[in-house]
């Protein structure tokens, strides 16, 4: 079996910009990935990512897949990585279509949603149940909405949905709202949101499709009528793979400087790791960091 | 003759995307219906499919919700 230099777990701007390296660096390299782009595909407004002062999260996504194809990389998409196993040199990547074997492995499989874990969940899932608002907001039009969640995402849902919804509750379990001040204003501004702190979701109901949600706060539990319930909830690493790579309590791959994990030759980059800030531009910066520190270890090791 | 493809799709959605330049790629020729804008499209998708997500796929009358890229080549015969 060939044994490649490097192995690129996902598609995001940490993996992409990690494959621009490696391909820059002429490494035999393969990425594997579920998707392409990952968050800053599902991403609305992007204002922060330098050399762009406006762009979307598909067009963001574009530009990188552009950059991606300039070189000639062997990409394997739709392809999900089920298990990370390091024996003497070599390191065996075993996905549900196959197996490969490298030298070095670049982790940077980002963060997926996380779910509700309430009745109706599962059932209402694409039945007015909805996990991307940027997505299947527009299917909303005229209806009257939940964003369950409290933070920057929610928010940033609940301000797409308040040009096409006709009403948006927004259910938050904290006291109050917490993100982006900018956000928060656009949201207070808005005629057709109603902030309902200190509440929690506890079912989705409805018939073939969602007919109504149930809330409690401390006064009690009561029923609302929407036909969509976005949920925004914050968001949770693709690390279960990575069985034998150490990770801190929420679940991130520990990582050094030089993005170096536990195991010798195994990296890691972006959202999943434990690097502070969770940002486009942070992770495709240490996605390249990851890169050449992959690049150093095989120097150093004569691979 | 060429299989009749319909795509429901929204201008933002990812996968819309993805799908629509896979069919581009294997020059498969389809008729692109933006739910976000046509109504009626929206509700013909939703009573298709039985569902509310994007994006969904007709071909010949055979329905696929989402991007299934396996599914899509044994249907087309690509």
């Amino acid at each position: 079996m060939q044994i490649y230099d490097l192995i690129i777990i996902g598609a995001g701007p940490a993996g992409i910009t990690a494959s621009v390296y490696a391909a820059r660096k002429k490494l035999n390299f393969l990425v594997i990935s579920l998707d392409i782009g990952g968050q800053t595909a599902w991403s609305g407004d992007i204002e922060n990512y330098t050399g762009y002062q406006f762009i979307t999260g598909p067009e963001l996504t574009e530009k990188f897949q552009e950059h991606l194809r300039k070189y000639d990389i062997a990409l394997k998409e739709n392809e999900e990585v089920l298990e990370l196993v390091k024996s003497a040199e070599v390191i065996s990547v075993n996905t549900n279509k196959g197996n490969y074997q490298s030298r070095t492995v670049i982790i940077a499989s980002g963060k997926k949603s996380r779910e509700l874990g309430v009745p109706g969940e599962k059932e209402f899932k694409n039945h007015g149940l909805t996990y991307c608002a940027t997505c299947d907001g527009p299917l909303f039009s005229a209806k009257t909405v939940a964003v369950i969640g409290g933070g920057n995402s929610a928010m940033d849902a609940a301000l797409q949905l308040t040009k096409i919804a006709k009403h948006i509750y927004i259910i938050n379990i904290t006291e109050k709202l917490a993100g982006d001040q900018i956000m928060f204003e656009k949201i207070k501004q808005a005629q057709n949101v109603t902030i309902l702190n200190n509440h929690q979701i506890m079912a989705i109901t409805g018939d073939k499709f969602v007919r109504a949600i149930k809330i409690k706060n401390k006064d009690g539990q009561k029923e609302l009528a929407v036909e969509g319930v976005f949920v925004e909830i914050g968001l949770i690493p693709n690390s279960v793979f990575a069985k034998n790579v150490e990770k801190n309590t929420k679940n991130e791959i520990n990582i050094d400087l030089t993005n170096q994990t536990n195991i010798p030759g195994v990296f890691a980059a972006g959202d999943v790791t434990n690097v502070l800030e969770k940002q486009i531009i942070i992770a495709a910066g240490e996605g390249s960091k990851a890169a050449l520190s992959a690049y150093r270890y095989l120097a150093k090791n004569k691979f | 003759m060429a299989k009749s493809v319909i795509v429901y799709s929204t201008p933002s959605c990812p996968w819309c995307i993805r799908l629509k330049q896979f069919l581009k790629e294997n020059n498969v020729l389809f008729s692109d219906r933006d739910v976000a804008a046509d109504k009626p499209a929206a509700d013909e998708m939703v009573k298709k499919s039985g569902q509310m997500g994007v994006p969904v796929l007709d071909i010949e009358g055979e329905i696929i919700v989402g991007f299934d890229k396996d599914k899509i080549k044994q249907l087309l015969g690509l």
